[in-house]
């Protein structure tokens, strides 16, 4: 099967690629881009560990192949905060330990990002809701909430 | 790569989109891809060629044609959900929209591609049931519509031939003192239903029902019109005497996640609710 040209912005820069249709976003950013915080888990689109903004809203990138998303402006972790400086999210995680192993971290950064901008002072019910599409195997959701509530604190109650 | 390998087109038009699909007889429409894509991971799909639909013009609109509203094929869920007039002249496809798996899924899923997947546990095929909609479908031989009565035909399986493709999802708009609700039971907030109702009801200037439109998903190997459920609220009944009436004509298959006894249970417990709640709502 031929390969296909695309053009994606990620993280604000242009990027050019030939892929084959088959090449999710998610094997794309990883293996491509070298955009490692990109998690992959299930790769069927339960699990949330690769969740990523596609034109301003999350979407899962194993669920996505990057033929698709030609033309596209693509937001990963890294492209979240400018250089090594933590955001609110990632202080708030660390601060209420809400990593635990750390792997599914990046889906959810990426997710509370989303439902901050959108709900900035969300009530711990529309926080639980809100994470619904993701998993932490650790099942430590208690710290994770937390670390929500405590970005909420952070960002002072604005996007 | 976890996907078998396939062949990627992207037309810009609908003629053009059905002239790809129609020439390899292996080729398949992908839409927003949040159903596809699983099963192609999990290579119980394995299609020569995808025809996306995401670069066609004209199939993500809303259009309100008075009683009746018009929705593209690839008009998204998260934005349909977002959209004020479908909130206000649909309100029942909003409430299910709601409950379509995660944000995630919703901002890349779309109207058409849930509707045409057929998932007998999917919200959408639900509510087109429910409202007695119709399709819009365009083939080689030109456009026809498909009613709601006839679309769905079995597991993943609908009237929509190999060589069209469903183009928009048409749907009556409520009018005045209609009430709604779409209650679920399942595992997780997200997950596929065990059971789920979807229903719409409309009060008339005397105090009594007038309409009664009841689906229930998850039950069945496609959602299913509740007829009797539907006959006794316009009979008079009570809620919870027509949800009474539910499990008539269901035969649930039992799985690991439930009995077809607690499903049949389940029909009753979600009918009643969603039928209680929309009679609330049809002030």
């Amino acid at each position: 099967m031929s390969d296909h040209a695309v053009t994606i912005t990620v993280n604000g820069v242009e990027r050019t690629d030939s892929v084959p249709a088959r090449l999710t976003l998610a094997d794309f950013l990883r293996e491509r881009l070298d955009l490692t915080a990109t998690h992959l888990a299930c790769e069927h689109g339960v699990c949330g560990a690769c969740t990523v903004l596609v034109d301003g809203e999350t979407a899962r990138a194993c669920l996505l192949f990057t033929v698709q998303a030609d033309g596209s402006e693509v937001t990963t972790l890294e492209g979240l905060t400018a250089g090594d400086e933590l955001g609110p999210i990632e202080q708030a995680f660390w601060a209420k330990h809400g990593m635990q192993c750390g792997f599914c971290t990046p889906g959810f950064v990426m997710t509370i990002s989303e439902l901050l901008d959108e709900n900035p002072t969300p009530t711990r019910e529309e926080i639980i809701e809100g994470l619904g599409g993701n998993l932490c195997r650790c099942t430590g959701y208690v710290k994770i909430v937390e670390a929500v509530e405590e970005a909420v604190t952070l960002r002072g109650g604005g996007p | 790569m976890k996907p078998p390998d396939f062949d990627y087109v992207a037309p810009t038009s609908i003629a053009d989109a059905i002239t790809a699909l129609g020439s390899d007889s292996e080729a398949k429409v992908l839409a927003g891809g949040q159903s596809l894509i699983p099963l192609l991971a999990f290579r119980l799909a394995s299609p020569a060629l995808l025809v996306d639909l995401a670069r066609v013009d004209g199939l993500d609109h809303v259009t309100d044609e008075g009683d009746r509203l018009v929705i593209g094929a690839m008009t998204r869920q998260r934005g349909a959900e977002r959209d004020p007039r479908l909130a206000d002249r649909c309100p029942l496809l909003v409430e299910a929209l709601r409950q379509v798996g995660h944000p995630q899924i919703r901002s890349r899923g779309t109207i058409g591609g849930s509707v045409a997947h057929a998932d007998p546990a999917g919200e959408l095929p639900g509510v087109v049931l429910a409202l007695g909609g119709r399709v819009h479908v365009t083939g080689p031989a030109g456009e026809r519509t498909i009613e709601a009565e006839e679309l769905f035909q079995g597991f993943l399986s609908t009237a929509i031939a190999d060589d069209e493709i469903l183009t928009a999802v048409e749907l009556p708009a409520s009018g005045p003192r209609t009430g709604w609700s779409v209650v679920e039971i399942s595992r997780r907030p997200g997950d596929y239903a065990l059971c789920g109702a979807l229903c719409q009801v409309e009060i008339g200037d005397s105090g009594s029902v007038v309409g009664a439109h009841l689906a229930l998903i998850g039950v069945g190997d496609r959602p299913m019109r509740a007829t009797a459920v539907e006959a006794a609220m316009l009979g008079g009944a009570s809620p919870t005497e027509a949800a009474a009436l539910a499990p008539e004509g269901l035969s649930p298959g039992s799985d690991v996640h439930a009995s077809s006894d607690y499903r049949l249970h389940l029909a009753t417990v979600t009918s009643r609710r969603a039928l209680t709640q929309a009679l609330e709502r049809a002030v």
